[in-house]
């Protein structure tokens, strides 16, 4: 057996550990969720998931987070890139500044956000002279998830791009390759693993972000109402396994996007010749 | 193509990289620059290949001034110390890299990348490893792959910075000689940064020793070696045996002895005087000729004995005499025997600010 001719001690005790703990903190709630929806028979079950108000608040939830999970990547990796290579003045605050939206209590995040955008608020009115609408809309749900999931993205590709020497882009330079091939061929690939990551992470969070968004929301049926808040309308209600209902569909989504995810991760790194 | 600096300074902070650094690299030769650490040695490199833009001063390629051409434009092979090949990428992709990463209109087709990239890997005896990734090569074979990749864009010229600094002293050895018989073979005006003397005698056709960020001196392999320009030089290249005193009418005054040499230099003068190893000879003490000194250590394997002693002056001084072995053995030295040294040659320099 591996575990006793292994160099590292304590494998046996370290797994156990590993799976008690997992067992308690992580199984336990999930499986009360899932024993709390087995109070509803089949039909009933069908009859609240596929409400067609449910259903609606399914795609936004989930779109919203995949498009705010994708613009954090893409801008999280920009940012990272800029704290690890230039040096400038006030760079440890603007370091500090990232790690805002963590600390930040979300519904602080939310009014904040709100009455940034709303049509009275700075930016807002602005943008209504534009014809452009953000709070109380899909596109306020968007901006607040934008908000909460950058760190994600930062803080995970942040340690990959400061290991990356800069010798790479040197030598691709020297090769010929343009700014863009660099980037393209050379970085990419090297940071794409983490970047990945950072995109499931920021993806994880959104979807069930509510304090946030709830506030810029506006929470108008069919249009504006995430999955999140039905459930606590539901729960409102006592309605608790209508509410468990609704958790069961997002937990089981979220877990296949997240091991579709992790897939995706793999093969990113395989293909960076991590494995090889 | 040839290669010239001129009046180049660079500072890092309060640091001077460079200090006015002016050098000519004849079309088709290989130079090695060689110096200590920090002695501006690598920046040099950087600035010709445009990775790192001087404060002052101009680099000329074949005379026409390249000093505000990116690196991108300068057409020049650079290797790394630590090879900087691309991890995710297969040694053929590697090497491909340069010829993949042309405007369109100059790239090769997919056909002529293949058998171009399979020439050099042949030229570099790794052929036979085109699909592997860098992190299944030894040292050695990556070093070779990051010259391929490098000369797969046919620079006009190479620089290779530490290009073996990375490897144990066998493959060293090898790739030192490889290297020499490539460019034999290709004639690519080429520099190489060592600070390893034995590295930069063996291969180079001329050798640049910087100090400071300073050039001390600049000549073939034989004239640094055997005419050092500066006691620096002469410290740097091999081993040698420091004497300091002063110069009278009759020799050389070092603490209580008197040794004979042949230096233009007025008597009064304070100075330092260098002799390689194979410049002494012991002699008994009887004889009451050369300094003093008392014997450590017989080092007797090889063609010839190496003897370790230690001088009499304070602070106390090493001195390293290496002998025929049968002279050696007549002598019949033992550990802590009392012996003199007597210089056969004698490298005299004025005492300046150096140390």
């Amino acid at each position: 057996m591996a575990a006793q001719t292994g160099v590292l001690p304590g494998f046996r005790l370290t797994l156990g550990y590993t799976l008690l703990y997992l067992s308690l903190i992580v199984l336990l709630p999930v499986a009360a969720v899932f024993g709390k929806t087995l109070e509803l028979g089949w039909g009933e079950f069908v009859g609240v998931v596929s409400n067609p108000r449910v259903l609606a608040a399914y795609r936004l939830s989930f779109g919203a987070a995949l498009a705010a999970a994708a613009i954090d990547a893409v801008f999280g990796l920009l940012l990272a890139w800029v704290l690890v290579r230039y040096s400038f003045p006030g760079k440890r605050l603007v370091d500090a500044l990232i790690d805002l939206p963590f600390a930040l209590p979300t519904a602080v995040a939310g009014i904040a956000l709100t009455a940034l955008y709303a049509p009275n608020g700075w930016l807002g009115g602005w943008l209504a002279a534009l014809g452009l609408k953000v709070a109380f809309t899909p596109l306020g749900i968007l901006v607040a998830l934008v908000f909460i999931g950058i760190p994600f993205v930062v803080r995970t590709v942040q340690p990959v791009l400061e290991e990356f020497e800069p010798e790479f882009e040197e030598a691709a330079a020297s090769l010929g390759a343009s700014r863009w091939q660099v980037f393209r061929h050379v970085i990419l690939p090297h940071v794409l693993p983490a970047a990945v990551t950072g995109f499931a992470l920021a993806f994880a969070r959104a979807v069930g972000e509510y304090g946030s968004v709830i506030f810029i929301a506006g929470n108008i049926p069919f249009v504006s109402e995430i999955a999140p808040l039905l459930i606590i309308g539901r729960l409102e209600q006592y309605d608790e396994a209508g509410a468990t209902a609704i958790a069961t569909v997002m937990l089981a989504a979220s877990f296949a996007l997240l091991l579709v995810i992790n897939a995706l991760q793999a093969w990113a790194a395989r293909r960076g010749g991590k494995e090889q | 193509m040839s290669i010239e600096v001129r009046h180049i300074c660079k500072r890092f902070g309060a640091f001077t990289a460079l200090d006015d650094v002016s050098l000519a690299f004849p079309d088709g030769e290989l130079v090695a620059l060689l110096g200590p650490s920090g002695c501006g040695k690598t920046t040099l490199l950087r600035v010709i290949a445009g990775l790192e833009q001087p404060d002052s001063g101009q680099v000329l390629f074949d005379g026409e001034d390249a000093s505000d051409t990116h690196v991108r434009e300068r057409h020049v092979g650079f290797v790394f110390q630590h090879y900087a090949l691309f991890r995710h990428m297969s040694v053929f992709d590697n090497v491909a890299f340069g010829l993949r990463m042309k405007p369109r209109r100059e790239r090769p087709s997919e056909a002529e990348i293949r058998r171009r990239v399979m020439a050099l890997l042949e030229l570099v005896q790794l052929d036979w490893i085109a699909d592997r990734f860098p992190s299944q090569l030894s040292g050695g074979q990556r070093q070779r792959i990051a010259l391929a990749r490098a000369l797969a864009v046919e620079p006009k010229v190479l620089l290779l910075d530490e290009p073996f600094g990375a490897l144990d002293a066998k493959v060293r050895k090898e790739l030192r000689r490889w290297l020499r018989r490539l460019h034999d073979e290709l004639h690519v005006t080429s520099i190489f940064v060592t600070h390893d003397q034995e590295e930069a005698l063996e291969v180079a056709d001329r050798v640049v020793l910087m100090h400071r960020g300073r050039v001390e001196q600049v000549g073939t392999p034989e004239a640094v070696y055997h005419h050092p320009a500066t006691p620096f030089v002469y410290d740097f290249l091999g081993s040698v045996n420091r004497f300091e005193g002063r110069l009278e009418a009759t020799g050389l005054r070092v603490g209580e002895s008197l040794l004979p040499h042949e230096a233009p230099l007025p008597a009064g003068e304070e100075v330092v005087a260098f002799a390689r190893p194979f410049e002494l000879d012991i002699v008994p003490a009887e004889s009451g000729q050369g300094v003093p000194a008392r014997v450590a250590r017989i080092l007797a394997f090889g063609a010839s004995a190496r003897v370790e002693l230690d001088g009499e002056g304070e602070p106390a001084q090493r001195f390293e005499v290496e002998l025929p072995r049968e002279r050696c053995a007549a002598l019949a030295l033992s550990p802590g025997q009392p012996v003199r040294l007597v210089p056969a040659r004698l490298r005299v320099f004025a005492v300046r600010a150096e140390p």
